[in-house]
């Protein structure tokens, strides 16, 4: 009886996939939009969907395919994630776009190379997305580079000995924690190094070990939610060493949690809304139009229309795709698998191509100072390694 | 007795029925199809909630252990089955780690049971004199230190810390195209030897326990001894429970067995009926179908034509979910099966405590 | 070594005065009904939401007194929907009920935010900064302990002095008899839930005054934690509870401070099972003898 219902409900939900056939292909978007990554993950969909909003339609053997956004939401949680990736792969998605966070990627990628969906990621620095999955491609730069990058940076600033905090779990934390220690010792730095354990809201004694402990820097990639607890934490406790983190905290949360606080915090990103590249200009502008026409998109956004690098590259991870469709000059899975990788593209955030192991060769990251006064990002500099 | 022996055939031929549709399912609606992810799914967690029914429903202990026990089976699975070459790679912090051989999938399942119940056995021993709620909450707390201790950055090399386990063999590796047939078996195997015991004089003594403990002491039952042996003999079949979940999943991390895990089982088993492994089952399916598939569409904002379908955002879902939970724990006590089982509709109603059953 | 230790020990006497808060209602309610109240640290995170939602709209002064309220009327409801039903059910149907309506609250306040951690708004005059000695912190790290100090002592003046106290005192005794002797149990039960639910609103105006993201499952683990310092402190004993409560959050910190941080949460439990081990009545708990 209960298989009869299942089947019967299976058909049901074959009927329609049949009906909409005609020319739509279909994007996956496999992002949080809820959970610790929700506040970031929200700003990369919108990237994507503005970029959808430009080219809403691509042209396969001669004939228009509308592109359709299938967005699914890993709820920042990699058991959850799993759900999303099948659920995606159930519809039939052509390529998935995603996702904000490592750990969700990793674990949504054996789901993706087993339907032989690619994937490209967005956001998700840590290595061993692409290098343990077949059929995930990557758009942004690495952890083992933002990690240099920032402990180059803490060492300019003057810093001698750093405070790495990470959240147990969390793989885009913690690996980057550890490139950021192997980096800072190897310019010859001294690092404590603790965990805090997901829920945590208690961050009081941590910020108390690094002042006792005689760091003079904070490094401390983690969630939004985390980051703003610790941000307060460490101004109630009128810290004076400035505390670092990487990509994720490039957001209003950040902003928000220090404004009017004295506290300095600088964090490494993939693009600033400042650059006068003609490409990126154009797309703030563009974005920032896009945002402002509808309320929910701002809310979305973090209340206000300060584009964030993750919309950026989710803007060009949705161009990435579709310049795959275009060059596999199909709607099938398998012919955009094959041809991603041959695909190069020029995008807001750089260009963008792939070596062997499925990464976009990027060397540059921007960093950025949250500025207590303005609630604004000041950008700092750009760096990249070896310098 | 003839009535009984038809009923077994019966059975054993609608098990049979179930094995082949499953597997004609997969062959026909293919691997992407939702319905493949909710039978393999459906399956292990039916076969996690009748390990924790055997203690809950069976003995009468009221444990929250059952994710630390799934957790270290499932992370035993992984450690002893990550192929040499992705050592490198999955451990990328720590050298490799500490586990430079691989066993095959079968033996692995079984390593991974045997670690869970030792681990079982070691905490059996002083929280099993705790009673009721107390026990409860014991074992809910070791469970959480087993994940700390999962997490904890010293043995990394063992467990990989708080990363992701990945590129161990999984359902689709072993038996491609016949993943539903090959976790049915699995299952099948474990839910039969359970039934067996069940059905056996240390079931028999289980529920003497769970109906009365003095009587059950005063009729010369080692009340010690035998919660033990359920307490092990559940964390067994958790712990292979576990590492099918892994294998199902594709990538493990500690952080996912949390006490919610747990509460998620308990409320299977409360739905399926207290005391019914068929009830277990049944309501296995009918969770993960409905949190998995069919209730998806109370997660999209629906436009019917102008209108906007009110309340359907993400996260209705899990609401209409916990509400239909709570009626059923409320109003529906019994669950879908009470006590009995599947087998034993139509026939004699199952007396409270024993039943024949050759 | 004293001025290294003495953020640690604020942080944690103050922790500790929020999780008594908290334990406060769960030593009642099992002092009573043997109930683990599952859904209690879930209470405990609604009312930081209700603070968020209402401060949104009202002022402070006004929202303060609506958060009790609203905090107590869930407590009161949820008493009356999913435990009063139960009562004549074995004692493991009704703690099931708990961790449904655990799951049904946790799912309810994930579906009406949207899932994304709220901040929580500045209470005046608690969350400016203070120096005391050689530490900074909060000016509620200071107040939390002196009013988790006033309020025990006037609840276990209600307790011992009050008419309704005696009835309490009586139901937890022996709640048959009780009910002979014609204390109307609903309405002991009833007070019970609105005295613990109106100190976990407390509590969390405290609690989320220091740590000021509120997200849907904020309140288990110090609700987890606050059970275990009613069993450790006696269950039924309030003060008992409140310097199990301390005990705990200094502890909890002292381990972040030797760097065991990773296991401060499993040090709670670790703590648990010893003292259920060892002295299952805790440390001011009445002997209680099994019935057959």
């Amino acid at each position: 009886m209960k298989k009869l219902i299942a089947l019967l409900l299976a058909a049901m939900l074959l009927v329609p996939a049949f009906a909409l056939a005609d020319n739509v292909i279909k994007i996956g978007v496999f992002e949080p939009s809820t959970g610790d990554n929700g506040a970031g993950g929200k700003q990369e969909i919108l990237g994507i969907e503005y970029a959808n909003s430009l080219a809403p339609t691509v042209t396969i053997g001669g004939e228009e395919y509308t592109v359709e956004l299938v967005i699914e939401d890993n709820q920042s949680l990699t058991d959850k994630a799993i759900s999303a990736a099948q659920s995606l792969v159930s519809k039939d998605v052509a390529v998935v776009l995603g996702s904000y966070g490592s750990g969700v990627s990793m674990a949504g990628g054996d789901v993706f190379a087993e339907a032989g969906v690619p994937a490209i990621g967005v956001s998700c620095t840590n290595p061993n997305v692409t290098l343990l999955c077949d059929y995930y491609w990557r758009i942004c730069f690495l952890d083992p580079f933002q990690g240099t990058v920032m402990a180059n940076f803490a060492k300019e600033l003057g810093a001698s000995k750093a405070y790495v905090l990470t959240m147990l779990g969390e793989d885009y934390g913690v690996g980057l924690g550890k490139y950021f220690v192997e980096a800072f010792k190897g310019l010859g730095g001294e690092v404590i190094e603790e965990n805090f354990t997901e829920g945590t809201s208690d961050f009081a004694a941590y910020i108390n070990n690094a002042v006792t402990g005689g760091c003079d820097v904070v490094f401390a990639p983690c969630a939004t939610t985390y980051a703003a607890l610790i941000i307060d934490q460490a101004a109630a406790q009128g810290v004076t060493f400035p505390l670092l983190a990487g990509d994720t905290w490039e957001n209003s949360a950040i902003l928000n949690a220090a404004k009017g606080k004295d506290i300095k915090v600088y964090c490494s990103t993939f693009f600033d809304e400042n650059d006068d590249a003609a490409a990126a200009a154009e797309f703030v502008s563009g974005f920032k139009a896009w945002l402002n026409a509808d309320g929910s998109k701002l809310t979305n956004n973090g209340g206000n229309d300060i584009v964030a690098a993750v919309s950026a590259l989710g803007f060009d991870a949705y161009n990435v795709a579709l310049a795959a469709i275009k060059a596999a000059d199909s709607e099938k899975a398998a012919a955009i698998a094959e041809a991603l990788p041959g695909v190069t593209y020029e995008g807001v955030t750089g260009a963008i191509a792939f070596d062997d192991v499925g990464d976009a060769k990027k060397d540059m990251a921007y960093i950025k100072f949250a500025n207590p006064e303005t609630g604004a990002f000041d950008f700092v500099k750009t760096q990249s390694v070896g310098q | 007795m003839k009535k009984g022996n038809l009923r077994l055939i019966i059975s054993l031929a609608v098990v049979a029925l179930l094995y082949v549709g499953g597997c004609l399912i997969e062959q026909t609606a293919g691997t992407k199809s939702m319905i493949v992810t909710v039978l393999q799914k459906g399956a292990v967690y039916a076969l996690i909630a009748v390990s924790m029914n055997l203690l809950n429903g069976f003995t009468g202990l009221f444990s929250l252990g059952q994710a630390g026990f799934m957790l270290v089976g499932a992370y035993s699975y992984a450690i002893l089955t990550i192929p040499m070459a992705k050592r490198a790679a999955v451990y990328q912090y720590y050298n490799g780690g500490w586990v430079q051989f691989t066993i095959g999938v079968i033996p692995a399942l079984l390593v991974a049971g045997v670690i869970a119940a030792l681990f079982a056995a070691l905490i059996g021993l002083p929280v099993l004199r705790l009673k009721g709620d107390y026990l409860a909450i014991a074992t809910l707390g070791f469970a959480e230190i087993i994940r700390a201790i999962v997490q904890w950055d010293t043995i990394g090399p063992l467990t990989n810390g708080s990363n992701l386990l990945k590129t161990y063999p999984t359902l689709k590796n072993i038996m491609p195209g016949n993943t539903v047939l090959f976790t049915f078996i699995i299952v099948g195997i474990c839910i039969g030897l359970i039934l067996l015991l069940i059905n056996s004089t240390y079931g028999r003594a289980f529920k003497a326990i769970r109906d009365d403990e003095v009587a059950a002491e005063a009729m010369g039952i080692n009340l010690f001894h035998h919660k033990q042996m359920a307490f092990v003999i559940s964390s067994f079949f958790a712990g292979i429970g576990g590492a099918l979940l892994a294998m199902y999943q594709g990538s493990l991390q500690a952080n996912s067995f949390k006490s919610s895990m747990t509460y998620e089982i308990l409320l299977i088993v409360v739905i399926g009926g207290m005391g019914s492994v068929s009830g277990s089952i049944m309501a296995s399916f009918l969770f993960i179908a409905c949190s998995e598939w069919w209730l998806r569409f109370l997660d999209a904002e629906t436009m019917l034509g102008d209108f906007k379908v009110p309340l359907l955002a993400p996260g209705f879902r899990m609401v209409v979910f916990a509400v239909v939970i709570m009626v059923v724990v409320l109003f529906f006590r019994k669950g879908i099966m009470g006590d009995r089982e599947l087998w034993e509709l139509g026939g004699r109603r199952g007396a409270k405590g024993g039943r024949s059953v050759k | 070594m004293f001025d290294t230790l003495l953020p640690y020990l604020l942080a944690g006497i103050s922790v500790g005065g929020q999780y008594a808060l908290i334990a406060v209602g769960y030593t009642l309610v099992y002092g009573i009904l043997r109930l683990i109240n599952f859904a209690h640290g879930d209470i405990f995170t609604a009312a930081g939401f209700f603070m968020i939602y209402l401060t949104a709209s009202l002022p402070i002064g006004l929202s303060i007194p609506l958060v009790i309220i609203l905090t107590v009327a869930l407590g009161f409801t949820v008493e009356r929907v999913a435990y009063k039903p139960l009562r004549a059910a074995p004692r493991m149907s009704i703690m099931i009920s708990a961790i449904g309506v655990s799951y049904l609250l946790q799912n309810l306040m994930w579906y009406i935010t949207g899932g994304l951690a709220k901040q929580y708004p500045v209470l005046p005059g608690l969350s400016e900064t203070i120096k005391i000695g050689s530490a900074t912190t909060k000016v509620v790290t200071v107040v939390t302990p002196v009013l988790t100090i006033v309020l025990v002592v006037a609840l276990v003046l209600l307790i011992n002095r009050t008419k309704i106290g005696m009835a309490m005192r009586a139901v937890s005794k022996d709640f048959e008899t009780s009910q002979l002797m014609g204390i109307k149990i609903n309405n002991v039960i009833s007070t019970t839930f609105i005295i613990g639910s109106a100190m976990a609103a407390i509590g969390s105006m405290l609690y989320f005054t220091n740590y000021t993201a509120v997200t849907p499952t904020v309140g288990a683990m110090p609700g987890l934690k606050a059970f275990v310092a009613a069993v450790f402190g006696g269950i039924g004993s309030i003060p008992g509870a409140m310097i199990g409560a301390l005990i705990i959050g200094i502890c909890e910190n002292l381990i972040k401070a030797a760097g065991w941080t990773a296991f401060s949460d499993a040090f709670t439990f670790a703590l648990l099972i010893v003292v259920l081990l060892f002295r299952p009545t805790g440390l001011f708990g009445e002997k209680t003898t099994d019935k057959v």
